[in-house]
């Protein structure tokens, strides 16, 4: 029989390639973060992720004494990837929303943060709805931010989504945007590099009750050990030294 | 000279995984491909009617829908299939796995029908020679057909493989570190869109390159018995 | 499977079937008017005619479409020239982007069936026509094209479907086509699984229409072949 036969053995290869891996959930952990939102999470020229949040992260795996891997994942994958197990907590400067609560259980905020427009400098750009009407205004997707504008300002500005934050700050300066709304934090690590010559903010800061958690499944037993060691790193300084190689104020 | 910034070795690292992720597609999508074809070529209608559904599907759908398809449903199917074998652990397949089985059935949906070509341009006769000389259909099929098969199919295979290379840009949605999510990540570094996107297209040409002269050598060897014959 | 999510959001995803299909229409078109006479030249002898073509259908083959896109949208923006050119009006806009990258790839590849199209016209058609006086230009317009044209249908009504399921890449760069909506509903719902799904089943249909069109004109021009099988 060549039709079995093939088959069986095409099986066999399709099997093994999907490489079902059987892991036990024990002191292994994986954590997943974007690698694209400086200077929280980004990805250096050794290819390693880095940034607060990473450094956040393994703070948290050492005092729970948990081996942890951290991995990348593009920033839309983050939710869907957690729920069908592709990690176990997410540690991406991720808001803790209504929408997102439905999903996933959060940790106690590790950080706050608000929104804020960025714009050219000197360029006429007021923050007021009336101001903003027909304005081309660039956002990540399926960010607090994004998800502002459309809620807010749909039929309004015209709203350009993009896959990350990078995107947004390569399109600003391309001038295919009259101005991006971001997280404060990001865009104030932005707006000291080179690239971000000639651009400022926009208006005061707002949402800034903006608090970040760390995502894990519905009803995992990992929040309590997260928070319990969040409340241990604030405790002995780790996260203020932590604060203090990214921040010279407190975002906690 | 151009500054890459530190981005050169990792960029060569992404080429070595989009070769290890194209070559392992390759062997996923030729068993497909040969299984594809044997069914759409056998006697068995139900064989038949899968093999239709799968070539229409994978064709009719973006391959980046294939993917991410692939990564986001492909754990939570293998893990009902299981869990009716009573096994409940989670099951883990990583954007490698996700990205072969994504490509590897791709290739395959196509390869099935290059195969299939393949396969019904060999003479009639020569099965029926072969069955005269009272060998088994495995035997025929073994030593008949496959011989003949690969070299008529190579040229198609080698068209499809290019195309594979290609697709595995695709992966970088996944998270996986090949050529285009190196280049991506470079760009949001350095915030060099051109440099990058080109280098990384440079880089994609040149295994195209490589792939050509391959197939080209392989269907010289193919071929090699056939100009002495004629 | 949330079946309720699909029923929710399908008006929404087929907003984004009217922005895939605009986009497959208008490159198709601009690409088939490049790829005519891309392909005479590489059909053409004189080797100072085929060399630039070839080396543009290379490039276009030879690298992935998600690298193309990406170097017309976000590579081209980075230099003031471009910038301040007459062009930028339509280069800002990722519609113009997608629609000049996904036309200038499906020119590369139906430049070449074009060319094989062509090549197979038999000798002694074109012979002929000299013999009655005819010009080139004359022979290409009256016999070769629409000899060629007829015979490529198959393989460039593949190429439409292949463009179709290339044009989910339009999402990569801000463009609320099919994948794009499904992305953005995503964004909202975290159900992928069913609204990539729904997003496929449509493409396939999308697909399935192509390939009836396809048939249809194909009955319609080479009448003469379906009477000959019959």
């Amino acid at each position: 029989m060549t039709f079995k036969k093939a088959f069986a053995a095409a099986m066999v290869v399709a099997t093994a390639s999907v490489g079902a891996s059987f892991a036990q959930a024990g002191d292994k952990l994986r954590i997943a973060t974007e690698g694209a939102w400086a200077p929280f999470n980004f990805i250096d020229a050794s290819g390693k992720p880095r940034g607060f949040d990473v450094d956040i992260a393994n703070a948290l795996c050492e005092k729970m004494q948990a081996e942890c891997t951290i991995v990348t994942q593009d920033w839309d994958g983050l939710i869907p990837g957690l729920k069908v197990k592709k990690f176990d907590a997410i540690v991406a400067s991720m808001s803790i929303t209504e929408d997102r609560l439905k999903q996933v259980d959060f940790t106690d905020p590790y950080y706050t943060g608000g929104l804020r427009y960025v714009a050219a400098k000197g360029s006429k750009f007021d923050t007021s709805r009336a101001a903003l009407k027909g304005k081309v205004i660039g956002a990540q997707r399926a960010t607090v931010a994004g998800q502002y504008l459309e809620d807010n300002l749909d039929g309004v500005v015209d709203i350009k989504l993009y896959d990350n934050n990078d995107a947004v700050y390569l399109d600003l300066k391309a001038g295919r945007l009259d101005g991006a709304l971001s997280d404060e934090l990001p865009t104030y690590e932005w707006l000291k590099s080179d690239t971000a010559k000639g651009f400022e903010y926009k208006g005061p800061a707002f949402a800034k009750d903006d608090k970040i958690g760390i995502a894990v499944r519905k009803g995992d037993e990992l929040r309590q050990r997260m928070n319990k060691a969040l409340q241990e790193i604030l405790a002995d300084g780790t996260y203020d030294v932590i604060n203090a190689q990214y921040f010279p104020f407190s975002i906690y | 000279m151009i500054e890459l910034q530190g981005f050169g070795d990792q960029l060569l690292a992404g080429t070595l995984v989009t070769i290890e992720l194209a070559l392992a597609s390759l062997l996923v999508g030729l068993v497909l491909g040969i299984a594809g074809a044997s069914a759409k070529l056998s006697d068995n209608r139900i064989a038949r009617s899968i093999a239709n559904a799968y070539t229409t599907c994978i064709r009719g759908i973006p391959e980046l829908l294939t993917v991410l398809i692939i990564y986001f449903g492909a754990t939570t199917v293998l893990m009902a299939v299981a869990s009716q074998f009573g096994y409940d652990e989670y099951i883990e397949i990583s954007p490698f796995a996700a990205g072969v089985t994504a490509l590897g059935l791709t290739f395959g949906a196509y390869a099935t029908e290059v195969f299939r070509g393949a396969i019904q341009a060999i003479p009639g006769g020569q099965r029926e020679a072969g069955q005269a000389l009272g060998m088994g259909r495995m035997q025929i099929f073994l030593r008949l057909i496959m011989p003949q098969m690969w070299r008529l199919a190579l040229p198609g295979l080698g068209n499809l493989f290019l195309v594979l290379l290609k697709d595995t840009a695709l992966v970088s949605v996944i998270g996986l570190e090949d050529i285009m999510r190196k280049a991506n990540v470079a760009v949001g570094f350095t915030k060099e869109p051109f440099l990058f996107y080109l280098l990384a297209a440079f880089i994609y040409l040149s295994l195209t390159i490589v792939t050509m002269v391959l197939v080209h050598y392989l269907e010289k060897r193919a071929n090699r018995g056939l100009e002495r014959g004629i | 499977m949330d079946y309720s999510v699909i029923a929710q959001y399908f008006p929404k995803l087929l907003e984004g079937v009217g922005t895939t299909v605009e986009l497959v229409l208008v490159s198709g078109l601009i690409g088939t008017l490049l790829a005519i006479p891309l392909g005479i030249a590489r059909h053409e002898k004189n080797i100072w005619i085929r060399a630039l073509p070839y080396a543009y259908i290379f490039f276009f083959r030879g690298t992935p479409l998600l690298v193309q896109i990406f170097l017309v949208y976000y590579g081209m923006a980075q230099f003031e020239a471009v910038r301040e050119s007459a062009l930028w009006p339509y280069l800002r806009e990722p519609y113009w982007c997608a629609i000049i990258a996904f036309s200038l790839n499906t020119a590369a590849y139906s430049a070449e069936i074009l060319r094989g199209a062509l090549d197979s016209i038999p000798k002694g058609e074109v012979e002929a026509a000299q013999v009655l006086g005819m010009r080139k230009p004359l022979i290409y317009r009256r016999i070769k094209l629409p000899r060629a044209f007829a015979v490529m249908l198959p393989a460039y009504g593949n190429e439409i479907i292949l463009m179709l399921k290339g044009s989910a890449l339009a999402s990569t760069i801000t463009l609320l086509d099919l994948t794009g909506m499904a992305r953005t509903i995503i964004a909202r719902t975290y159900t992928p699984i069913e609204i990539f799904l729904s997003a496929g089943v449509i493409y396939l249909l999308l697909s399935v229409v192509i390939i009836w069109v396809f048939r249809i004109v194909e009955k319609r021009l080479n009448p003469q072949q379906s009477v000959k099988i019959a």
